[in-house]
């Protein structure tokens, strides 16, 4: 059970993640990993909401979608419950956690369209994972994507100052250095048996 | 008048293509790009499904747009769009079930494909039904084009065929790339077209 776990966390974290193995969320990616204060408030926002909507839409789809047969209404009822989730929190910490608040506000809204969060949720329905097995593989999924986000704004930072020929300026070199990056990642294929 | 609403047209049609092209100019809708490219028949099917979702919601929404209060319109486009993207998700399991079972979660995952929600909310929703039509197609074309085009390139360096047809030179195909179908493949290829199109796209408009 809990080495199951362990291996569940593991392939989230490192091995299948979710930026760099599995493709998903990189509009935020290369949208906010340009310093690291901006990739830190990102990253805890994703946290935050992710496990939270991991559990409403699980909860959602084992016990009103599945008994009421309405499983083809999954795409929309997951994507509005996550909207209006979002809406939901930013409220409550304006109003009850500023400082929290004021560290991942601004990015709340950005998350309702990140597909990161979406993907876990329907990932985690096609895996047929358990409440408990989806809330590690949900945390593990956001530590991955905080992970990466963050060591790849010390690397845009550096880029930034690094002498880079016109045309590759910006998001080119952006994209070759994240090349590089998961192939550092692709190292970690095969980790305790674990692969794509 | 009228020739100028035809230019006009025609320019909807084809700035999607190249000048507006979503992926590499907007930067927008990377993620499937990047993960349905491993070979040429999946980022068709990709490119495919998203273009009749695209297409579709951007008529059904400049046809409802008069009807629609401007506090509720992004729900309300969520919800258009999730119909189309329920239905490719349903006609796709029907007739290319192992297409389906390749792309997985990444077909629910259209309806939060941003230049979709984009095209809707900076184009449909402001315009009438053949332009917003045109303009959906233009993008579509654009996005499909880059995505076939990267299958085509991540395929033949990594299997020496395209399309599944073998057409690699024996080197090639005993020694393959596997790095390209990999996602370091992906990455580098799309900073590499990028590249390219800042040498000769954006960098002489800035000159201009």
């Amino acid at each position: 059970m809990v080495t199951n776990l362990l291996l569940i966390f593991i392939a989230a974290f490192i091995v299948n993640n979710i930026l760099l193995m599995r493709y998903i969320g990189l509009c935020p990616f290369f949208g906010v990993s340009t310093s690291f204060s901006t990739a830190f408030g990102m990253s805890s926002a994703v946290l935050f909401v992710m496990l939270l909507s991991t559990w409403v839409t699980w909860i959602l789809y084992h016990f009103v979608l599945i008994p009421l047969d309405l499983v083809f209404l999954r795409t929309a009822v997951f994507i509005l419950v996550i909207a209006a989730l979002v809406q939901f929190v930013e409220m409550f910490l304006k109003k009850n956690f500023k400082p929290l608040y004021s560290a991942m506000g601004i990015y709340l809204p950005l998350i309702t369209t990140n597909c990161a969060i979406l993907a876990v949720t329907f990932l985690v329905i096609d895996y047929k994972y358990s409440l408990l097995q989806s809330t590690i593989f949900s945390i593990g999924t956001a530590l991955g994507f905080g992970l990466v986000i963050i060591l790849f704004s010390a690397i845009r930072e550096r880029l930034e100052f690094a002498p880079i020929s016109r045309s590759f300026k910006g998001y080119p070199i952006a994209f070759i250095a994240a090349s590089l990056v998961a192939l550092a990642f692709l190292g970690f294929v095969g980790l305790f048996g674990l692969t794509l | 008048m009228i020739t100028k609403q035809k230019t006009n047209r025609w320019k909807y049609l084809t700035q999607g293509i190249i000048l507006e092209n979503p992926i590499l100019i907007l930067m927008i809708g990377l993620c499937p790009t990047l993960a349905t490219s491993t070979n040429a028949n999946n980022a068709l099917g990709m490119g495919i499904a998203a273009s009749f979702v695209l297409i579709c919601s951007n008529i059904v929404i400049s046809a409802i747009r008069k009807f629609v209060p401007d506090s509720v319109r992004i729900p309300i486009f969520i919800i258009v769009i999730s119909t189309f993207v329920t239905t490719v998700d349903y006609i796709m399991q029907a007739y290319t079930p192992s297409l389906h079972k390749v792309l997985g979660v990444f077909i629910p995952l259209i309806v939060v494909n941003c230049i979709i929600l984009g095209r809707a909310e900076a184009f449909a929703y402001k315009h009438n039904i053949i332009d917003s039509f045109l303009d959906g197609l233009g993008k579509a074309l654009g996005f499909t084009l880059i995505i076939v085009l990267m299958g085509i390139i991540r395929e033949y360096f990594s299997k020496g065929a395209i399309f599944g047809m073998i057409i690699g030179p024996k080197a090639l195909i005993s020694n393959p790339m596997l790095f390209m179908i990999f996602p370091p493949g992906g990455f580098l290829l799309i900073g590499i077209f990028k590249a390219i199109i800042n040498k000769f796209i954006l960098n002489k408009e800035v000159v201009e």
